[in-house]
């Protein structure tokens, strides 16, 4: 699939030529004599390498894209944007390295990052000492914009809770209230599970379920277990690999004839690597692209078709999208690149048509800034009218703010800097 | 499988530098908030330059001096750095206390997993520290509650050092955090350079050069090997504790096998037969990959042709290679 | 509860056999040779993308045997040219060659495939349920297992009865009195070598149509095959086929009781048999320990 990444990551001329000794003198001047139209520098830090890098790259790209969009519109406050990628290689030391060069040698005016929520929560940690804008376009534990929210960092992605509360209810309507779990052992999984159980009990239903380790290949052991308690829903909370793995063995096993399979994310990344007779289930999409009555998502998707060899936009791809374009409205509106003002500026604020691509209100949450845009809920199905990303049914559209819990519920206490 | 003999190597001059050289390296290490950011470096990539380089050191207080190989010394990096990590996050909020106190959960981790593995030898010895590595990387991995699992051990803030009315603010000043972490190093090197000096250290070379001529002459081998793993794990755990203050956290990826590679990679690129061999090479690997990480993404096609072209062609590192130049 | 830890007990041989094949691959390596093969997941994840290169121009079945033939043509490649050298040095530097191998391999098969996982197509007639009671036995599993006991029964019968296998264990033994009788150890351990990636391609095909395709796809199973030689013991094979069905009957039973802990179990039986047997089960007391 052809999403190597055409105009590469090559970039920094102006290392290049510091990197070798003799020619600081050379270099040194040209820097200074280029302030005058210094570029707003917003620096990447995703795991291109490794096993999220899938996604990672569908970001940067997305986010290539928006930085081309808004330099062709006259830029951040008449300034040209610069877009600096990161590899962190799902490595937290890694990426705070990368954000601490991006800070203090390239004084970048935000930082985004990780697909990882563990590097998407060191590098909050880091940004808040250095008092610098950040948003984090896809790690989705719910801390991040919960309990160790912090008065600089946005989120555009859900919360896993979010993401659970949105097919909870169709999943209990449609086929019981007897679950089976499959969740890997981390945050990510374990905030999913919680505010799925949350959900579960409410309804007064049951559950049982297996944490496994997040590299899990072979889910026959579980889902032995799994048939052997006999649930209506079989939730398949893995991500990306593990959790295409799980669903085909599911598939395999013939277990699709006995119980109904459901949960959160399912990326349209993963979607392309599931065999067709493996396509099933309910889930999540944080956006989809296929909005024939909203002509900005089609647009979007045309402009990411076009520029990368994808057969659609992905989720991924508009975070990456509305990263950039948030970081303009908050500048812009805010006439600075001060974090705190743009920080200020930002919250609450709508996103316009173009960048939002659906319909409804989109607009980060005063209080906690979690973006809450509309939840697709959705069941995959293989690829339809000869086009290979036409792959889910989306059957109802959630909210954000009716998803989300309200900002009292998320354990976020946002202290400002005094100064 | 060197050639020198034993009596050479008693003979010839310890490669610990001589004083010109010691003199130019600390004059470097301490002038580096100044020349870093002007070559286009800035100050926390030397602070985490040092971290390695005191693991790779280290490393090769085992490798080089005593001539048995561990590639699973990322075990006693990350336990130092998890040491240090849960000790500011539930004991005390005391900087030094931690690296103490990290430094000791990686000495301890060493001298258990060396007494059960330093009667192994070659390649099975290899195979076990790297197994044993791999056990606590997948302990740190799973134990959620107390570790943090795969998301990492968070929520605490190297804290400011007071002596007396004193403060040291290495919280938010990178440029004196530096300075910590270098004196940090300092003392540990200068320990490092006591220990080789001393008669302990010759044995330990004699058991590098001739192991069963060291056994004949009724040096207790499989002891001194375990002392010596002990103490070179000593060192890596203080790096590894180092290391945490650096990130602020403490994650599972610095106790897996893919940082004990680098670690010896680093000590091979300086060139392990001398004492400040592993600190060049560290400096060399990580300002690489920090260059060429930022410059392509297939980074580690360039990383590992690193390995290669070190192991083809200058086994004996940088500082052999230089020695061996008719200068 | 019985039927659980019975259907996980023979859940755990499948995946045993698994780590067999790798394990089988990396052992005939390490026993001959002395390197310990850090790319030999990337070998795997090479054969996986070869056979889905050729999927479309010669089927799976042609595939099945052409791909790991080519990583293993591959792998002999390397050995002549970078590998070989090494040998007369300490084993550190083969050991980091193959390290830095793994780093090239795995960005070579991202950057030649993309990052996305891409699925690997077995023929229908292979991919059908068995029954409904043994529903985990799928035909594709079963397939599996017959592949890797037929892998492995050739593969020992190889090695005790044909010239060049009896040689190999003699070398493995002793290789300076095989090179004393005059037999050609160069030959001897490149062919070795050959074999033993062979097996990791082999591997990656099975495992390419189980799980999918992705760059690091082996990365997961070199550990387990480690731990395999271990605990069967370095040095002997029949050990590394024990060590490799052990460990995947320990993690498939830890499934049942305590889901998060079936990566750690292999390495705790690993030290139990460390304190209570430190050359491994059927280690051979010799100069490999």
């Amino acid at each position: 699939m052809g999403s190597r990444s055409a105009p590469g990551m090559a970039r920094r001329t102006l290392v290049k030529a510091g990197a070798s000794l003799g020619a600081i003198a050379l270099a040194a001047p040209s820097i200074i004599k280029a302030r005058g139209e210094e570029p707003v520098r917003i620096g990447f830090v995703d795991p291109i390498t490794g096993i999220y890098s899938a996604f990672a790259q569908s970001e940067v790209n997305g986010a290539k894209l928006a930085v081309e969009d808004v330099n062709k519109k006259g830029g951040i406050l008449g300034r040209p944007v610069e877009l600096l990628v990161e590899d962190s290689a799902n490595d937290v030391g890694t990426g705070v390295q990368k954000a601490l060069k991006l800070i203090n040698r390239d004084h970048v005016s935000a930082i985004f990052g990780d697909v990882n929520s563990g590097i998407a929560y060191a590098l909050s940690q880091v940004t808040n000492e250095h008092k610098v804008f950040q948003i984090v376009p896809g790690g989705h534990t719910d801390p991040i914009t919960g309990k160790d929210c912090k008065w600089n960092v946005f989120r555009v992605c859900n919360t896993t809770s979010m993401d659970a509360n949105a097919v909870s209810g169709e999943l209990i309507k449609r086929f019981g209230k007897k679950w089976y779990f499959i969740t890997p052992d981390y945050a990510y999984g374990q905030t999913l599970q919680a505010a799925f159980v949350k959900n579960l009990k409410e309804a007064g239903g049951e559950y049982q379920g297996d944490m496994l380790p997040l590299s899990t290949t072979d889910f026959s052991a579980s889902l032995i277990k799994a048939r052997a308690y006999g649930p209506k829903v079989l939730l398949n909370n893995m991500g990306g690999l593990a959790q295409v793995n799980c669903m085909k063995q599911f598939v395999q096993f013939g277990l699709d004839k006995q119980m109904a399979l459901g949960g959160a994310l399912y990326e349209l990344e993963s979607l392309y690597s599931v065999p067709r007779e493996a396509l099933t289930g309910w889930w999540d999409y944080e956006w989809w692209w296929n909005q024939p009555d909203v002509p900005a998502a089609m647009a979007f998707n045309d402009l990411v078709k076009k520029a990368y060899n994808v057969p659609a936009a992905s989720a991924r791809h508009w975070f990456g999208w509305v990263g950039v374009h948030s970081v303009k409205l908050a500048a812009e509106k805010a006439k600075s690149l001060d974090a705190i003002k743009m920080a200020k500026a930002l919250e609450g604020e709508d996103l316009p048509d173009e960048v939002k691509c659906q319909k409804g209100r989109v607009y980060y949450r005063e209080g906690d800034h979690q973006l809450m845009a509309n939840i697709f809920v959705g069941t995959p199905h293989p690829a339809e009218g000869g086009n290979p990303a036409n792959l889910v049914t989306v059957q109802s559209i959630v909210p954000g703010d009716k998803a989300a819990l309200p900002v009292s519920e998320t354990g976020c206490h946002m202290t400002w800097p005094t100064a | 499988m060197s050639t020198t003999t034993v009596s050479e190597a008693f003979h010839r001059r310890p490669t610990y530098g001589n004083w010109l050289s010691v003199a130019l390296v600390w004059a470097v290490l301490l002038a580096v908030p100044v020349w870093l950011p002007a070559i286009g470096g800035y100050t926390s990539l030397a602070t985490r330059i040092l971290a390695f380089g005191l693991a790779a050191m280290g490393l090769n207080f085992l490798l080089g001096f005593t001539g048995v190989m561990s590639f699973g010394h990322a075990a006693y990096f990350g336990l130092g750095a998890y040491g240090c990590g849960l000790t500011l996050k539930y004991l005390a909020n005391s900087t030094p206390l931690a690296v103490l106190i990290g430094a000791l959960v990686g000495t301890l981790g060493g001298a258990l997993f060396g007494a059960l593995i330093v009667r192994r030898k070659g390649v099975y010895f290899a195979m076990l520290t790297i197994a044993f590595g791999q056990i606590c990387y997948y302990i740190a991995y799973t134990w959620n509650d107390f570790t943090g699992g795969y998301d990492g051990l968070r929520g605490f803030v190297r804290q400011p050092i007071s002596i007396g009315p004193l403060v040291i603010d290495i919280q938010n000043n990178m440029i004196l955090f530096y300075y910590f972490v270098l004196a940090t190093f300092a003392v540990c090197v200068g320990l490092m350079a006591l220990l080789l000096r001393a008669p302990f250290g010759r044995t330990l070379i004699a058991i590098r050069e001739n192991q069963r001529r060291a056994r004949f002459l009724g040096i207790p081998v499989e002891f001194h090997v375990w002392l010596s793993f002990t103490i070179s794990a000593f060192f890596t755990s203080v790096a590894g504790a180092l290391y945490a203050l650096v990130n602020n956290f403490a994650d599972p990826t610095t106790l897996n096998y893919v940082i004990s590679g680098d670690i010896v990679i680093m000590a091979v690129l300086g060139g392990m037969r001398s004492f400040w061999g592993p600190l060049i090479g560290a400096a060399m690997f990580v300002a690489l990959q920090d260059y060429i990480s930022s410059e392509t993404v297939n980074w580690m096609s360039f990383i590992g042709l690193i390995f290669v072209v070190v192991v083809l062609f200058f086994p004996r590192g940088v500082l052999g290679y230089l020695r061996r130049l008719p200068l | 509860m019985l039927t659980l830890v019975l259907f996980n007990v023979f859940n755990g041989v499948i995946v045993g056999l698994f780590y067999v094949l790798m394990a089988l691959g990396l052992a005939m390596i390490l026993n001959l040779s002395g390197v310990i093969n850090f790319a030999h997941g990337n070998f795997l994840a090479l054969g996986g993308y070869f056979a889905f290169l050729l999927v479309p121009y010669i089927g799976f079945w042609a595939a099945l045997v052409a791909s790991p033939l080519i990583v293993g043509v591959i792998g002999l490649i390397l050995e002549r040219t970078i590998i070989r050298p090494l040998y007369p040095r300490d084993p550190v530097y083969s050991l980091l060659l193959t390290f830095g191998l793994a780093f090239i391999i795995q960005d070579l098969c991202r950057t030649a495939w993309g990052p996305n996982a891409l699925p690997l197509t077995v023929p229908a007639s292979i991919n059908q349920p068995i029954s409904t009671e043994f529903f985990f036995l799928t035909g594709y599993r079963l397939f599996i297992i017959g592949i890797v006991i037929l892998a492995v029964v050739a593969l020992f019968l190889f090695l005790r009865h044909s010239r060049m296998g009896m040689r190999i264990r003699a070398g493995t033994l002793d290789l300076e009195t095989v090179a004393a009788l005059g037999i050609n150890v160069r030959l001897l351990r490149s062919f070795n070598f050959g074999l033993g990636i062979f097996l990791a391609g082999l591997a990656g095909v099975l495992a390419g149509g189980q799980i999918g395709l992705n760059p690091n796809m082996g990365d997961d199973l070199l550990m387990p095959a480690f731990i395999a030689i271990i605990v069967g013991g370095v040095g002997s094979m029949v050990g590394t086929l024990l060590g490799g069905l052990i460990i995947g009957v320990a993690a498939g039973v830890t499934t049942v009781f305590y889901p998060s802990g079936s990566e750690v179990v292999i390495y705790l039986i690993m030290i139990l048999v460390l304190l209570l047997r430190p050359r491994g089960l059927l280690g051979e007391e010799g100069m490999m320990t």
